[in-house]
């Protein structure tokens, strides 16, 4: 080896070493101030914590965390008040857009958005979802479909894939029998009182990117007061889905944006007049 | 203060109480006899006081509306009939959890089922019993008159702030639609203050907010449910209502609510100039109830008898207030029926008449 490769090499090595990696300037990624710093009681892998912190980040970003009150399902995420320092609400199964609309018929000013699991939006609280996105109430929906119910131990959802297994539907969800995945998202997209309508995932970094702008909007636009904001973030539940969540983001992208594609369904600037 | 007298309907009298009474919210589905509320209040209250009146696709969603905006810490009203008040029990039991003030009205109509559209109390059990799963409790005021259909929206908030529990008045078909005259108190402006455990985004000097029953922790839920019971041993110490009409020399009392008891006090003069010395005991805080009044009231009378528009739902609270000390008996019409002041005395006669002579 010759004395300027011997060189370069150390050189590499202290550049590398920790305490010159980890200092101030080079800090790209930190703990949102809005995510409260304690372990979560997710399963590994699991697509609600990174939801839980795009919206913190958006927040934070926004600098609104004393002007926002989030209203928590139940599902998965009915603790999500643990880790979001902001105001919060936890609604009964299915009626958190309900309960949002009170919170913003009182505080019209303030930003609100619900978080919702598939189950809960989509199959016990759909008369509350559509009524509320077709008022165009002022507040930012956060649906989060992981094809599956999560909480009570991976039965079948609205919104289970054809074929797809769960607890009950174990030979695979047979349309004949248990109907079609519902698209809620597309159908509510055509409701007029919706300013704002995307799906978006949680899969791969630059799906968490674009899904975060998505969460960013939708916050942003009830300073238009115009309408309602929906978000659906595509997810995952690697517990009930029996895959690691290497396999479980691999199979969403195969199985599950195939179905529900990604995008932007409804954006104000295509809503004339508005 | 000027006195401001009107004809009015119960439905629109306790309309106008809500607007009166500084309401911040409303949140109903239309159903019979208690629509006026909400078509009363859609035509005034929004421009009079800027109260927010809302017609939601449901009982269920209004009365979770009701949850997100009384989380909120604001005056907040619902009312329903019957079925609509079954519709709204799961979210009662969470309001009532998290503790949270607000106003429910039933204005009840014949069950089972879809029933009828006539007067009832059939739902007295639900209201004071439960209803919705878990311990929980309702302050229940059940008025008698258009004019307490009035004056009990204002004590309603009171009380529902004060304990930081939902109250319930339980009216009925005959006192929503019956007019009367009433006594309009004068407006009281809409809260401002703002409360310390309400959901209005945190400011930094203070922890956040959290409005939720779920403790998922059984040593934690049994916990809250202490603090819940404890918060009803203090209301029945101190929220106990009740009118006594001829009870002092009476041999028989007569025990009703609402209209029954209105209905019975009318029976009880019918039955004086027979020799029958009848007074009637009605409860107006059904719950907490008035046992302690009527067990020390059994001491002094022959019987009692109590009438209901249901098949004898009271009869138990007031069977458990005298603990046998007295015979107790049941009059009672269901489905709708309201009864007569005759029929009341006729039922007076064949179960006292021989006794007292
Ligand atoms: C009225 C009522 N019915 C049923 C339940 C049971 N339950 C709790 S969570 C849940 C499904 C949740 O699934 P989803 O909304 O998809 O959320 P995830 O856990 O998948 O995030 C059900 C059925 C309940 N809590 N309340
Ligand atoms: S069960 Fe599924 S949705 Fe629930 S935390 Fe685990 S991975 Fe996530
Ligand atoms: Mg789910």
């Amino acid at each position: 080896m010759t004395d300027n490769k011997l060189h370069e090499e150390k050189h590499f090595e202290e550049m590398i070493a920790e305490e010159n990696i980890c200092v101030e300037e080079n800090l790209v990624y930190d703990r949102p101030k809005t995510l409260i710093d304690i372990p979560m009681h997710y399963c590994p892998g699991c697509g609600h914590g990174v939801a839980h912190r795009l919206i913190a980040e958006v927040i934070d970003e926004l600098g609104i965390q004393d002007k926002t009150i989030g209203v928590a399902p139940v599902g998965c995420s009915v603790f999500a008040y643990n880790y979001l320092d902001i105001d919060m609400t936890e609604a009964a199964h299915g009626r958190a857009s309900a309960v949002a609309t009170g919170i913003k018929r009182m505080l019209p000013d303030k930003y609100v958005f619900s978080y919702q699991g598939d189950g809960d939006l989509a199959a016990i609280g759909t008369g509350e979802t559509i009524h509320t996105c077709n008022r165009g109430e002022n507040i930012l929906i956060v649906f989060i479909n992981n094809g599956i119910y999560g909480m009570t131990g991976g039965q079948m959802a609205p919104t289970t894939l054809v074929g797809m297994k769960s607890t009950t539907s174990p030979e695979g969800r047979i349309p004949e029998m248990m109907g079609n995945p519902l698209k809620i998202t597309e159908l509510i997209a055509q409701l007029p009182g919706v300013y704002y309508c995307a799906r978006v995932a949680v899969n791969t970094p630059n799906n968490v990117r674009k899904a975060k702008k998505a969460i960013l909007k939708g916050f942003q636009y009830q300073d238009h007061k115009k309408g309602l904001s929906f978000v659906e973030v595509v997810s995952n539940c690697p517990s009930n889905w029996k895959m690691t969540p290497v396999e479980a983001n691999k199979w969403l992208e195969e199985n599950m944006l195939p179905y529900y594609p990604l995008g932007e369904l409804k954006v104000p600037e295509n809503q004339g007049g508005k | 203060m000027k006195k401001e007298l009107r004809l009015m309907k119960g439905n629109e009298a306790l309309a106008e109480a809500a607007i009166r009474a500084g309401c911040d919210g409303y949140f109903g589905y239309p159903i019979t006899p208690q629509s006026e509320v909400l078509e009363y209040l859609s035509k005034e209250a929004y421009k009079r006081t800027g109260m927010i009146v809302l017609q939601a696709e449901s009982e269920v969603a209004s009365i979770n509306m009701v949850y997100g905006a009384a989380g909120t810490g604001k005056k907040i009203i619902i009312s329903s009939s019957s079925p609509g008040i079954s519709l709204m029990q799961e979210g009662i039991s969470y309001i009532a959890c998290a503790e949270l003030p607000c106003l429910i009205v039933n204005v009840m109509r014949g069950g089972p089922g879809l029933g009828t559209i006539q007067p009832s109390q059939g739902d007295y059990f639900q209201a004071v019993k439960g209803g919705g799963h878990g311990d929980y409790k309702l302050i229940v005021l059940a008025p008698s008159t258009v004019q307490e259909m009035v004056d009990f929206v204002p004590l309603s908030f009171e009380l529902a702030f004060k304990y930081r529990n939902p109250v319930m008045i339980l009216a009925d078909g005959a006192l929503g639609q019956m007019m009367e005259k009433v006594e309009l108190f004068e407006p009281i402006p809409r809260k401002t203050n703002i409360e310390e455990w309400a959901t209005v985004g945190k400011p930094k000097n203070r922890e956040r907010n959290i409005i939720t029953s779920l403790h998922i922790e059984p040593d934690k839920m049994e916990e809250i449910n202490r603090k819940l019971q404890a918060k009803y041993r203090e209301i029945e110490k101190n929220e106990v209502r009740y009118e006594m009409i001829n009870c002092d020399d009476a041999d028989v009392i007569i025990v009703a609510f609402g209209l029954v008891a209105r209905i019975s006090s009318k029976a009880a003069e019918l039955a004086r100039p027979k020799g029958l010395k009848v007074g009637v005991f009605r409860p107006i805080t059904l719950y907490p109830f008035p046992y302690d009044k009527l067990n020390e009231l059994a001491d002094n009378v022959k019987g009692m008898l109590v009438t209901e528009m249901n098949a004898g739902q009271m009869l138990e609270d007031v069977k458990l207030a005298v603990n046998g000390k007295t015979e107790v008996n049941f009059y009672g019409r269901m489905g709708g029926v309201v009864p007569s002041p005759e029929e009341i005395l006729t039922q007076l006669e064949e179960k006292f008449s021989g006794e007292l002579v």
